[in-house]
């Protein structure tokens, strides 16, 4: 395990090192600390990945395969009717928004920029709140790109539904955090949703009627990816009219 | 050694914290909904063990290795005055961790397997491993661009919602041209090809940068290069489909 960290990480390391040595050329400030912690970084990401097949995975697809099995969702196989309702799959909506919320707040590279986030707007922006946020736009997200692949509405409505939203929003919200919104939609799909939502999403399109797994099993990423942005900019908008109507508040 | 052991207990705590979630949903569905005993559990409590103590090094290594380095490279650049060199090291940056990126390798095998399906190429595994080559060089190579672009932007401090608009329009226009088959993939492709560890260097870098030169403004300036690493990908992967 890490070794295949280390592979992955190892083009990444020679980038910097060359550009640190050959272009730039002056020494590492804190060199010793610096390696110490690529170090950790390494053997972490590995350790974490190690856990999350051993434990999390082979249980969460499983569960998504159960979960999206006709023979679950109708109690009988010979119940399953011949035009699916995609009211019936109301268990699977609920696993895609509690699978999303949960593995985004421990996604790692989010919990990385909220801390840099925290720490640039010193204090402002919340570590919380900005997880919090991220993990509700993932967790609304996945809940309708599986309704997507239940009911069979072509993917490109929601995403350009989507984009409109997003520039109305964008118009109104704080200057602030526009970039950052921007940002947490790539942040967001990584080590630990991308596994277990993509599972989910295979499952459903292999046991839905009329879908095709390798064009419909596609998509939800793209759905994890959308809505952050809209709920990180809400949540700026939000904490902005709460803190403008207690000011009023004490003024009065 | 002692308060060292006390804080390591406690950033321990916090990852649990981060986890428990995920336990929760977990155990909930497959006991109350599933209705099923929970399969191998002392593999299950080792393995959150694993995982507790890999976001705790991950976390430490973060604010010890990744953050110091984007930032102080950042600064370098910046005070060195080279602008093709900080282009260039942008590129190969993203360029350089998308190209290997496991979860990009993936997705360009299935996307080979759609296209061989479809019809969009002959249906044989040379056909197809030149086709997933060609589609993980594009995406990296849209990566690359999106980081020189939003490193252009910091620089020259261009507001981010026009560009990220153009970008919207264009996926738009796009999709309305590109082969049906691509455009699952295609969106996909610019959320998987962020990893966990580019993710915090590319914020530095870009947060560096933003400190680093005067007039610009770290939280306004410093994000938003992520947003143009996912958008790029969906831009060149749709190009990609409608050219082969």
């Amino acid at each position: 395990m890490i070794l295949e960290t280390s592979i992955d990480v190892l083009p990444i390391v020679s980038i910097i090192f060359g550009f640190q040595f050959l272009v730039i050329r002056k020494p590492i400030p804190n060199l010793k600390r610096v390696v110490i912690g690529f170090v950790y970084v390494l053997v972490g990401l590995s350790l974490f990945l190690l856990g999350l097949e051993q434990a999390l995975f082979p249980l969460g697809r499983l569960m998504a395969e159960q979960l999206t099995n006709p023979a679950f969702i109708y109690g009988d196989l010979t119940a399953v009717p011949s035009a699916i309702n995609w009211g019936d799959y109301y268990w699977v909506y609920l696993f895609a928004f509690a699978i999303g919320f949960s593995t985004t707040i421990a996604e790692p590279s989010l919990i990385a920029v909220a801390i840099k986030a925290n720490e640039v707007s010193g204090g402002a922006i919340g570590v919380w709140g900005l997880r919090r946020a991220v993990a509700l736009g993932v967790a609304v997200g996945i809940t309708l790109g599986c309704f997507r692949i239940v009911s069979g509405f072509p993917i490109h409505y929601f995403i350009i539904s989507g984009y409109v939203v997003v520039v109305i929003q964008t118009f109104f919200a704080p200057k602030m955090i526009v970039p950052l919104a921007y940002d947490s939609g790539g942040v967001t799909t990584s080590t630990v949703t991308v596994p277990l939502v993509a599972a989910l999403g295979l499952g459903l399109a292999e046991t839905v009627p009329g879908r095709n797994v390798l064009i419909d099993g596609f998509g939800l990423i793209a759905f994890a990816s959308l809505f952050p942005i809209m709920s990180v900019m809400a949540y700026a908008q939000i904490s902005e009219y709460v803190a403008k109507r207690s000011k009023k508040i004490n003024l009065n | 050694m002692q308060t060292a052991l006390f804080a390591l207990f406690k950033s321990m705590l916090g990852s649990l914290r981060d986890l428990l979630p995920i336990i929760i949903v977990i155990a909930f569905f497959q006991l109350a909904v599933l209705q099923q005993p929970i399969p191998g559990f002392s593999n299950i409590i080792i393995g959150t063990l694993f995982i507790v103590l890999g976001l705790t090094f991950f976390i430490y290594g973060l604010e010890m290795g990744l953050f110091p380095i984007g930032e102080s490279m950042a600064n370098a650049f910046a005070r060195k005055g080279s602008v093709i060199w900080l282009l260039i090291f942008s590129f190969c940056l993203g360029f350089g961790t998308t190209v290997a990126e496991p979860a990009l390798i993936a997705v360009a095998e299935e996307a080979s397997e759609i296209a061989a399906m479809g019809g969009m190429i002959q249906n044989n595994t040379d056909a197809m491993e030149s086709y997933a080559d060609g589609l993980r060089f594009t995406v990296a190579f849209a990566v690359g661009l999106a980081i020189v672009i939003g490193v252009l932007r910091i620089l020259k401090g261009w507001s981010i919602q026009y560009m990220i608009m153009g970008g919207y329009i264009l996926v738009v226009i796009m999709t309305a041209i590109a082969p049906k088959e691509i455009i699952g993939i295609a969106y996909d492709s610019g959320g998987v090809t962020t990893s966990t560890i580019t993710v915090p260097l590319v914020t530095a870098l870009g947060v560096g940068l933003a400190s680093a030169i005067k007039g610009r403004n770290p939280m306004t300036d410093g994000f938003g290069l992520i947003a143009f690493a996912s958008l790029t990908p969906m831009i060149f992967v749709m190009a990609y489909g409608m050219i082969i």
